[in-house]
């Protein structure tokens, strides 16, 4: 079984892990890493719970394998609060109750910032076609989408000061 | 039987050939246990289910020119193999001059699955619920394939053979799809029926590609492609010949769409039967063609 010496950033901070082939970089952010903010939902790509940043762009880190990211840029739900204070989709998130059992926030979390960061003032439908690959049993998504509205608000009015 | 709702993946080997060479000759040196390897979002679920037993995954994305996607005024649009989805469907000239093709890659599962899925992939899957296939069919996609003996150029039009299967062989390695320039102001619509709005596989798909044609008896040319109703995707060439031959009306379009019906031939699964497909082949074919010509006509 090959491994493979690999150096990534997850957070900002370089980490050096040897992989097998045939890790994700899911199970490397949760089983190598203790990153477990990063969650294991269906492993097939559809739930969207393990949703993680890679070089900026969200993917399913169940379909990745932890060798392709090697030289690569993670960032995690760890990763949102920055110098203590918490991002505007996840301040907004909680000021809404968009979090009941709370399995798949951290991955709507992150697809929601990277729709903020793609497109600083989305529509409701664009929030909704941006958060189609996760899924929530719980909220019903109406307060996640508000969630979503408000914090890309919070984020254009911290763009302007 | 036991179920288990989270398989890791089996063990494989990671190989990250330098060159293009080295990729071909070690998946024909390893012909039947060794696989190319794009954004494996069909792959894996592929192993983790059970049904692949690849010893060798060979990552072929960043060689030799598969990251470039490019549009050239008089050639056309170039795919790199490993050009993601999201990256298809946002360039400008693709909005602009392939809007069937942007249409169907937004169609594609979710937003984070379309970071890692790529357009070749997806062709190479051949899976008859493709839902870019159709649209690079129609656009005269022509496979760029990289062998042992060097490169050739695959049809699409020739390409597919069956559920998962098309005219690749060990060695092969698609490394980009080239799409012509379509003709001046040429449009048409890829219509999804899913068990939902969005991110399912599709029950049946419809793209629908349509331009003015001075030269044919209508004045138009109309093309149409099936997805998810046959062992592959599939053109229905008496749709064109139809919509060439006899004027534009909305019963010319019912009569090209009971050409598509016959023209299918769909199986009963999971997601709908044979039954139901036939009859949404009719009612979305009809659809697609009339969105085709609005969008033809500027009224959309």
């Amino acid at each position: 079984m090959a491994q493979h010496a690999i150096t990534l950033t997850i957070n900002g901070e370089w980490e050096q892990v040897v992989v097998p082939s045939q890790m994700t970089l899911l199970q490397m952010l949760r089983e190598k890493l203790a990153r477990t903010g990063t969650k294991n939902g269906c492993m097939a790509g559809e739930c969207g719970a393990c949703t993680v940043l890679l070089n900026g762009e969200p993917v399913n880190s169940c379909m990745v394998l932890a060798v392709e990211c090697d030289g690569m840029h993670i960032v995690t739900v760890e990763g949102l609060m920055q110098d203590g204070v918490l991002d505007p989709v996840q301040h907004t998130i909680i000021e809404h109750g968009g979090v009941q059992c709370g399995f798949c926030t951290p991955g709507i979390l992150i697809s929601a910032r990277a729709l903020i960061d793609r497109n600083p003032d989305p529509s409701e439908d664009e929030i909704r076609e941006a958060l189609v690959g996760n899924l929530c049993r719980c909220t019903g998504y109406l307060r996640i989408v508000d969630a979503v509205k408000d914090a890309a608000a919070l984020s254009r009015q911290a763009a302007t000061l | 039987m036991t179920i288990n709702a989270h398989p890791e993946l089996p063990e494989f080997d990671y190989i990250r050939p330098a060159t293009l060479e080295e990729a071909s000759r070690f998946l024909s040196d390893h012909a039947g246990e060794a696989r190319p390897l794009l954004g494996g979002t069909d792959i894996f679920v592929r192993m983790r289910d059970g049904f692949w037993h690849d010893k060798y995954l060979v990552d072929v994305k960043n060689l030799d020119g598969t990251d470039n996607l490019h549009f050239h005024p008089t050639a056309g649009l170039t795919i790199g193999a490993g050009v993601n989805m999201n990256r298809v469907m946002t360039m400008l000239e693709v909005q602009q001059y392939y809007p069937v093709l942007a249409e169907a890659c937004r169609s594609v599962a979710s937003y984070q699955l379309r970071t890692r899925a790529t357009i070749v992939g997806n062709l190479c899957n051949a899976s008859p619920a493709g839902d870019t296939i159709g649209a690079c069919m129609l656009y005269d996609g022509v496979l760029k394939v990289h062998g042992v003996d060097g490169y050739r150029d695959e049809p699409l039009k020739t390409f597919f053979l069956g559920p998962g299967k098309t005219v690749l062989k060990p060695g092969d390695i698609a490394t980009a799809i080239q799409l012509p320039r379509p003709p001046a102001g040429s449009t048409g619509t890829y219509i999804k029926l899913g068990r939902n709005t969005w991110s399912d596989l599709s029950i049946v798909g419809v793209t629908a590609l349509g331009s003015r044609e001075p030269a044919s008896a209508s004045g138009y040319s109309f093309h149409v492609a099936l997805a998810s109703v046959a062992p592959v995707p599939l053109e229905v060439p008496a749709v064109h010949s139809y919509l060439s031959e006899n004027n534009i009306t909305p019963e010319a379009f019912i009569e090209a769409a009971r050409l598509a019906q016959q023209a299918c031939n769909p199986i009963d699964d999971v997601r709908g039967s044979a039954r139901y497909r036939k009859a949404m082949v009719k009612k979305l074919t009809e659809k697609a063609l009339l969105i085709t010509l609005d969008r033809l006509e500027g009224r959309e």
